[in-house]
């Protein structure tokens, strides 16, 4: 089987883009399916994700399976939220014979934040857990040690929030995870380029690929909207300034992302562009970079 | 302590729809601290079901309502146990089940409570939990603060992504507990156990029902 398209390009030193196409809430998978081919010949990959924010979407594996099929190739998500270690392993053991090469995991948003709110959260299984769960698997052994009949070979990531305050535990879990087998991380929104920087400079001694989160900003509204009550994510005031002083805050806010992009063109090994809604948006950004 | 809180009466009243003569069961130790079943909560049920038509037959406040010995103590000496219909217990759910269980079969047993968590007192009328009873204490490398409890998440392996400023996402109130612990840690001059990987959770220690025999 073919490797990783993802692997290979971050491999040769390609300033790679990603970018994230979030699964229909239903079954009509029409603007699904549009997105990907906008974003087809534009990107390297793009990542589905597993019902964000814990609102619930199709599932991200069959949304691969229609990116795969739409000739993209897909970064798999999976969080630790909605399944135990037996379902985790099934559910990707299955992504890998379907023909998904790229998993990126994560914790997952608490299902507080979604639109299930009496359901019962599973984290089972940590992130760390999981990265090493699925490098087990690409190993050909379980979580029990036991040898499989067959396993995978994903090229595996994780995330990591560069502005996370306080930082030290942040980083240590960032170790944890490269230990535990990640080798690219996708970064949490990032608007700090001087922080940002030092934080790629660290991580270079840990031998692992990192795409710098970018994040579209729609509106001010949006911005301080994303201050208030997304962890994590600080939009900074000279950026906050800019879009309220706009007349075409979208237009403003793609040619933010895009000059964030040029900057990390730079130094970085490539960038993950979240346009929540506004996947068409991508190209625009990516055009004007 | 193991915290309870009171049911809403609607929902009292719809599980009592049907019978006539009530006795009440309260407990005179968590229950009381929590201001949800001492004797004040006893006597304001009592002034309630009769208000709505029910009789009170007869009420008993147990030292502990979680102790079969002391509600069959009571079901043999309070002749008005034997009138009741229905047993509706102010306690938490251990001494629901011990009444249910010592009262005979066909008479059902009722909570009033709902019982929510396993608590640290910090002083009277003050309860945090610290604590889910999971088998398996981590507290040794997590510097005395629980993650499996006052994380969310539950998480063995550091904080999620919704550490904001040290705060948890979940209830921006509340210190992350990763946060926490990574304080408290870096105090002890344990950084090294923050560093470690923890594995997962071995739940086969703690199949349920528990339970404990020392005879």
């Amino acid at each position: 089987m073919a490797d990783s398209r993802l692997k290979d390009a971050l491999s040769r030193g390609d300033f790679v883009i990603t970018a994230e196409i979030c699964p229909p809430r239903g079954t009509d998978t029409t603007g699904f399916t549009e997105k990907a081919r906008l974003l087809k010949d534009r990107i390297v990959a793009a990542n589905v994700t597993d019902n964000q924010r814990a609102v619930m979407r199709l599932s991200s594996l069959a949304s691969s399976l229609l990116l795969l099929k739409e000739g993209v190739e897909p970064v798999f998500q999976m969080t630790c939220r909605d399944r135990n270690r037996l379902a985790i392993q099934s559910d990707v053991m299955g992504a890998w014979v379907l023909g998904v090469k790229n998993i990126l995991l994560l914790t997952g948003d608490h299902v507080s934040f979604g639109d299930h709110r009496d359901a019962r959260a599973v984290y089972d299984l940590d992130s760390v857990q999981l990265v090493e769960t699925v490098e087990g698997l690409n190993r050909g052994v379980n979580l029990k040690r036991r040898e499989l009949r067959g396993g995978t070979d994903f090229y595996i990531g994780a995330v990591v929030s560069p502005e996370a305050e306080p930082f030290e535990p942040e980083w240590i879990k960032f170790e944890k995870k490269t230990r535990a087998g990640a080798r690219f991380f996708q970064t949490q929104a990032i608007f700090d380029m001087e922080r940002f920087k030092r934080f790629f400079h660290d991580a270079q001694k840990l031998d692992v690929k990192v795409l710098a989160g970018i994040l579209l900003l729609k509106s001010a509204k949006m911005a301080h909207y994303l201050n208030l009550n997304v962890p994590g994510i600080r939009v900074p005031a000279t950026i906050m300034e800019e879009l309220e002083a706009s007349s075409d805050e979208l237009q403003t806010g793609i040619e933010i992302a895009a000059r964030q992009v040029r900057e990390l063109r730079g130094f970085c090994h490539g960038v993950h562009i979240m346009a929540i809604g506004k996947e068409e948006k991508v190209v625009d950004i990516i055009e004007l970079s | 302590m193991i915290i309870t809180k009171k049911k809403s009466p609607e929902e009292i009243l719809k599980t009592l729809d049907g019978f006539e003569n009530i006795y009440l069961f309260g407990c005179n130790a968590c229950a009381q601290q929590c201001r949800t079943g001492g004797s004040e909560e006893l006597d304001e049920m009592e002034g309630l079901l009769k208000e709505q038509g029910f009789s009170v037959c007869g009420t008993a406040l147990l030292e502990e309502t979680c102790y079969r010995q002391l509600v069959l103590k009571t079901l043999r000496q309070d002749e008005a146990t034997k009138k009741a219909d229905a047993f509706l217990v102010l306690s938490c759910g251990a001494g629901v089940k011990t009444v249910s269980d010592c009262v005979p079969e066909e008479v059902p047993t009722l909570p009033a409570l709902d019982t929510i968590f396993l608590a640290s007192v910090e002083r009277v009328g003050r309860f945090f939990e610290g604590c889910s009873l999971c088998g398996e204490c981590v507290l040794a490398r997590t510097a005395g603060v629980c993650p499996h409890t006052e994380c969310p998440k539950g998480l063995l392996n550091g904080p999620c992504g919704g550490m904001h400023d040290g705060m948890c996402e979940v209830d921006p109130q509340n210190e992350c507990a990763w946060a926490r612990i990574y304080k408290k840690l870096k105090k002890q001059g344990r950084m090294d156990t923050m560093r470690e990987h923890v594995p997962p959770k071995d739940n086969s220690v703690k199949t349920r029902p528990g339970r404990l025999l020392l005879r």
